[in-house]
């Protein structure tokens, strides 16, 4: 491997270690399903409503149920204030969130209904699709859709030819070096990648390199999302 | 082939995706599915072996329609052949005329006159077919419009709890605070008695949907509702 000029992450973390974890499940009592997924200082909140009857009508599928994503950052959520509403960067993350569920919810069980989930960020520092994801499936296992297996996602890059695990917002902006970020979703279970996007240059023999060393936090972090949901029904 | 293994324990809170056996000796049943030599949880719940099969029994989740369940619904639409009930569930019921009431119902009559919009209707399902239209009807012991009293909503999945061993849970309410209560399986129930033992016995409701998994339950709702009404209630000794 050749010698980087990044050699040393902020505080202390390794190269493919992820900053400190929190999962909770149940956190919007209203829903039928929520929870909130913290890592480092990107927290993101899913609520899932439904199961429910989908209007306009045109839009209803007899042989299938519709899943409806929506990633929404909220006004204070990063240095610059974010204006409300839709944006282009919004409705592209809410669309790969949805695909990147796609394949595990049993959407089949639900025809002519549609499962709506919201996904709110208080908190951004990079990592914020990643984090959406990672509390929308937990906040669809927890509202009782069935499906597959959970998805868990966290973000890989390449800095200077080092590979990381989940940069943090620093990393990202660094400009004096070449940074690659890849955001990716997979399912635990089979290992099948949901998301792969890329921000950033990247070779081949690294991108693969980079996949490897994510699988092992993708487990843990899916091993997380499990405890969470477990213990929202402990005591 | 290899032999059969419970990867999980019985009564276990089992998650989508998590491996419960591994080997050809267990069958999956409701809430699980077959993935090569392993068995694989497909939905939050509780795990159930019963026998040779494993299935989960959902914990959190919309009420999904089942034939023989009794449920109150509400009015949301009028046809021309009947009513469409909210059923507080992704697929709305229709009740057909022919099931509506025992008298005659003439050709081009208002329909309004037996339902109106936003009645509550204790109803029974007839049918759910593979598209999830739900038949109910309301004829039957039991199955009636409602007048008066007051609706809450309550999880569809602690309703059992409410209801209690035969009816032992639900009737102690009953008792203690003289109320009339029917409790859907869709989690919706209503309560009908005097305006301050209605609240009594709603907040006994809620209590018992909190506190569901705790053992003992019966006795505490007990205590609460006789501190709450100031009545010493008998004791049942059947449980």
């Amino acid at each position: 491997m050749m010698s980087s000029k990044y050699n040393k992450r902020a505080n202390n973390r390794g190269f493919e270690e992820s900053r400190p974890i929190e999962a909770r499940a149940g956190v919007i009592k209203k829903a039928d399903g929520s929870a909130m997924f913290r890592i480092g200082k990107t927290t993101a909140y899913a609520a899932v409503y439904g199961p429910r009857e989908l209007h306009p009508k045109h839009l209803q599928d007899p042989k299938t149920g519709v899943l409806r994503c929506n990633y929404n950052m909220l006004p204070f959520s990063a240095e610059e204030r974010v204006r409300p509403g839709p944006s282009r960067r919004s409705k592209e993350i809410s669309m790969v969130t949805e695909k990147a569920l796609l394949p595990v919810v049993n959407l089949e069980d639900y025809p002519n209904a549609v499962v709506d989930v919201f996904i709110e960020l208080t908190e951004t520092d990079a990592g914020s699709r990643c984090a959406g994801i990672c509390a929308a499936s937990m906040a669809l296992a927890d509202a009782g859709i069935t499906m597959k297996d959970m998805v868990s996602s966290v973000s890989v890059g390449v800095i200077d030819h080092q590979i990381v695990v989940d940069l943090d917002g620093e990393e990202e902006h660094i400009t004096d070096m070449d940074v690659a970020d890849i955001p990716l979703a997979m399912v635990p279970s089979t290992e099948e990648i949901t998301l792969l996007q890329m921000d950033g240059k990247v070779g081949k023999e690294e991108l693969l390199k980079a996949l490897e060393v994510a699988k092992p936090v993708l487990k843990r972090i899916a091993e997380l999302q499990r405890k969470a949901l477990k213990e929202k029904y402990k005591g | 082939m290899t032999d059969g293994k419970l990867v999980v324990k019985d009564k276990d809170i089992v998650v989508p995706g998590e491996v419960l056996a591994k080997g050809m000796n267990f069958l999956p049943g409701h809430g699980t599915y077959r993935n090569n030599d392993e068995i694989i949880a497909n939905r939050l719940g509780l795990l159930t072996v019963d026998g040779k099969v494993l299935k989960t029994v959902p914990l959190a989740g919309r009420y999904l329609p089942k034939k023989n369940d009794t449920i109150i619904g509400r009015v949301m639409d009028i046809l021309m052949s009947g009513w469409r009930l909210d059923i507080n569930s992704a697929y709305p019921a229709v009740l057909p005329l022919k099931d509506a009431t025992f008298s005659y119902i003439a050709k081009g009559a208002d329909l309004t006159k037996y339902f109106e919009l936003d009645d509550y209707v204790v109803v029974k399902i007839t049918n759910v077919t593979s598209q999830n239209l739900v038949d109910v009807t309301c004829k039957g012991q039991g199955l009636h419009k409602l007048r008066g009293g007051r609706i809450i909503q309550v999880n569809t999945h602690k309703v059992p709890r409410i209801i209690g061993k035969k009816g032992s849970m639900v009737s102690l309410i009953k008792k203690a605070t003289g109320c009339k209560i029917i409790v859907g399986q869709n989690g919706t129930a209503w309560i009908s008695g005097e305006p301050e033992m209605e609240v009594i016995a709603v907040n006994a409701i809620k209590m018992i949907e909190e506190q569901s998994h705790v053992s003992g339950l019966t006795d505490k709702v007990k205590d609460f509702l006789e501190k709450a009404t100031g009545k010493k209630l008998e004791v049942s000794e059947k449980e």
